[in-house]
């Protein structure tokens, strides 16, 4: 059953760090970035040859407001030090790895204390709480289990929520439906893309009513308002996004609330920044950059100005919620998904987006192929027919086909082949959604 | 609709094998093809097919995850007489009735034309006032199987 806004009632966790004053998360992030400081300098072997080189000393650092002084740390340093080189602990000390299946050669590997694993069950506790959840509910996750963090992540949170955990992981839509159903599950978390499929998976085998989820957990890729409505509608929840990343910690590093007007960081463990992507120079609260996360509280691995590739904005205005945890945007996409073509800039996201806005006659699932053909950038988008639109007329096909092929070209600002194909013919993931295939041999 | 058939509409996509695939559904489930028509674009295409049995065609190739739908027309009776197709197209023409699109097999003594126009009610009753016939459905489905 979807809640509307007006018979929303908000719950928190957390309200002393959710609410608590700027001046506040200040003096707090200062004294944890100080001490996280002091921590790797003298703990991982990887900061302190870093700092020595740049001539800094921890001392350097008195509060959150020098955190620019401190040197940024990338995937690729990750991958250097793969897999323990970045510990400030002991390996003994470590109590459980994460990782990410890395598709160029090897993964990111994440270690985690026992402490470290409380805070992000915490943080994961917070989001389940703003998505309306409580110890009385029962959250079927179907997330991967194992080394991806989404499984773990979410069951993490429920723990500490003392909510019902239900493990089923990816896969087997009919059997997701048929537990979902037989356990009473109140709220689901998954990808996006996953969500969209077990919607219409349920619709098709008319169990929808029979669901009782009042919520959806649906985060770890970039998805749009418009996805986020037609999941709601398909499945009469409130969907709510989460973010997160391995190397911070997995999902629960932000959140967004009921408004869905931004996702909440939670800055008391992970202090955000949003930098130029080129010039590496913060901006404005509204303008797009590429986020850093360093993370305040971590002991197995912690990180210095993480640079996730991931774009968004943040605000640190007061949310409608009461929270005064900054937002950042829901994402534009990644440094590494977006594609030059032809010099524009295009993000997957946009072409969902525009997809969304014709309505009920193309599926918002999609793929986007770019070939290189006499040295132009070529552009094709496969997109899905739904079925009720399908017809055995070409013309009409012919017209919807030319109605995608305007939008896109307003969205993006660049023209794209658009190709048709049958309903349900692009692959459905059930973990994170292949969404481009870039053919170029640049 | 009285007098019109079902015709199985297949979306065929520009792959290699996908026609063959789509057939050979359909001869697993022993739907037999009496009259076929592909209309083909630049990245798919349009399979339109008379068949044994519409209804189990349609089924077991949804099941294959092929798109496929059931669509009225009619099944035009035209003798084997010149000029006796441009008659009863005049005489639609006449009556304001708009044909998506037409095709044509030999069914029986007669040849049979199937027509999708955006009115087919209207169109039986024009025809049969101009002196026309239509195959109904078990006509059309079954006459050509060789028995």
């Amino acid at each position: 059953m979807k809640i509307k806004l007006e018979d929303w009632k908000e719950q928190y966790r957390d309200e002393a760090v959710e609410c608590m004053s700027t001046d506040e998360m200040h003096a707090l992030q200062s004294e944890k970035l100080v001490k996280q400081v002091k921590n790797v300098y003298e703990n991982s072997p990887f900061y302190t040859k870093k700092f020595n080189e740049m001539g800094l000393r921890p001392e350097d650092i008195k509060s959150i407001d020098d955190i620019t002084k401190l040197p940024f740390t990338t995937k690729e340093d990750l991958r250097e030090n793969y897999p323990f080189g970045m510990l400030a602990v002991p390996v003994d000390k470590i109590s459980r790895v994460q990782g990410t299946s890395g598709t160029t050669g090897k993964l990111t590997l994440a270690s985690y204390t026992e402490k470290d694993i409380d805070v992000w069950g915490e943080c994961v506790a917070r989001g389940l709480t703003m998505a309306g959840l409580n110890s009385t509910d029962r959250l079927h996750v179907c997330y991967g289990y194992g080394l991806f963090t989404g499984g773990l992540g979410l069951d993490f949170g429920a723990r500490k929520l003392g909510a019902m955990a239900i493990p089923m992981s990816a896969g087997n839509t009919q059997r997701q439906l048929m537990c979902m159903e037989d356990f009473g599950a109140t709220a689901f978390a998954c990808t996006p893309s996953y969500a969209m499929y077990l919607a219409e998976a349920a619709t098709e085998a008319g169990v929808v009513d029979r669901l009782q989820i009042k919520a959806g957990i649906n985060g770890a890729e970039p998805w749009t308002e418009e996805m986020r409505a037609k999941i709601e509608d398909m499945l009469h929840i409130n969907s709510f996004d989460i973010y997160g990343l391995c190397e911070i910690t997995g999902p629960g590093v932000a959140i967004d609330c009921i408004h869905h007007a931004g996702l909440h960081v939670n800055v008391d463990h992970f202090y955000p920044e949003v930098l130029d992507p080129v010039t590496h120079e913060p901006v404005l609260d509204g303008t797009v950059g590429e986020l850093v996360f360093t993370t305040l509280s971590k002991e197995g691995m912690p990180l210095i100005r993480y640079r996730t590739k991931d774009l968004t904005s943040i605000t640190h205005e007061k949310c409608k919620c009461g929270r005064t945890l900054p937002r950042i945007s829901k994402f534009v996409g990644r440094t590494d998904d977006m594609k030059v073509i032809r010099g524009v800039n295009v993000f997957p996201t946009q072409v969902e987006a525009a997809l969304l806005s014709l309505g009920e006659d193309v599926t918002p699932n999609y793929l986007l192929i770019v070939d290189r053909e006499n040295n132009l950038d070529v552009l094709t988008v496969q997109v899905e027919v739904d079925e009720k639109y399908f017809s055995d007329e070409i013309k009409k096909l012919e017209e919807l086909k030319n109605r995608v092929s305007n939008v896109l070209k307003d969205t993006l600002g660049v023209s794209a082949k658009v190709q048709l194909v049958g309903p349900k013919t692009i692959k459905r993931s059930e973990g994170k959604a292949t969404r481009v295939i870039d053919n170029r041999k640049l | 609709m009285d007098n019109t058939i079902k015709q199985l509409s297949i979306f065929v996509e520009n792959r290699e094998g996908q026609l063959d695939d789509v057939l050979k559904v359909l001869a697993d489930n022993d739907v037999n093809i009496v009259a076929a028509s592909l209309a083909d674009t630049s990245d798919y295409g349009m399979l339109r097919l008379i068949v044994s049995d519409p209804e189990k065609g349609r089924e077991a190739l949804k099941n294959s995850g092929i798109t496929a739908m059931l669509t009225d027309v009619i099944a035009l009776r035209v003798p084997h007489t010149t000029g006796s197709l441009s008659k009863a197209i005049h005489g639609l023409v006449a009556g304001s009735i708009n044909i998506e699109y037409m095709y044509a097999f030999a069914n029986g003594s007669d040849a049979a034309a199937v027509l999708k126009s955006d009115d087919p009610e209207k169109a039986i009753n024009i025809l049969k006032a101009t002196g026309f016939d239509v195959f109904n459905a078990k006509e059309a489905y079954e006459s050509n199987i060789v028995k």
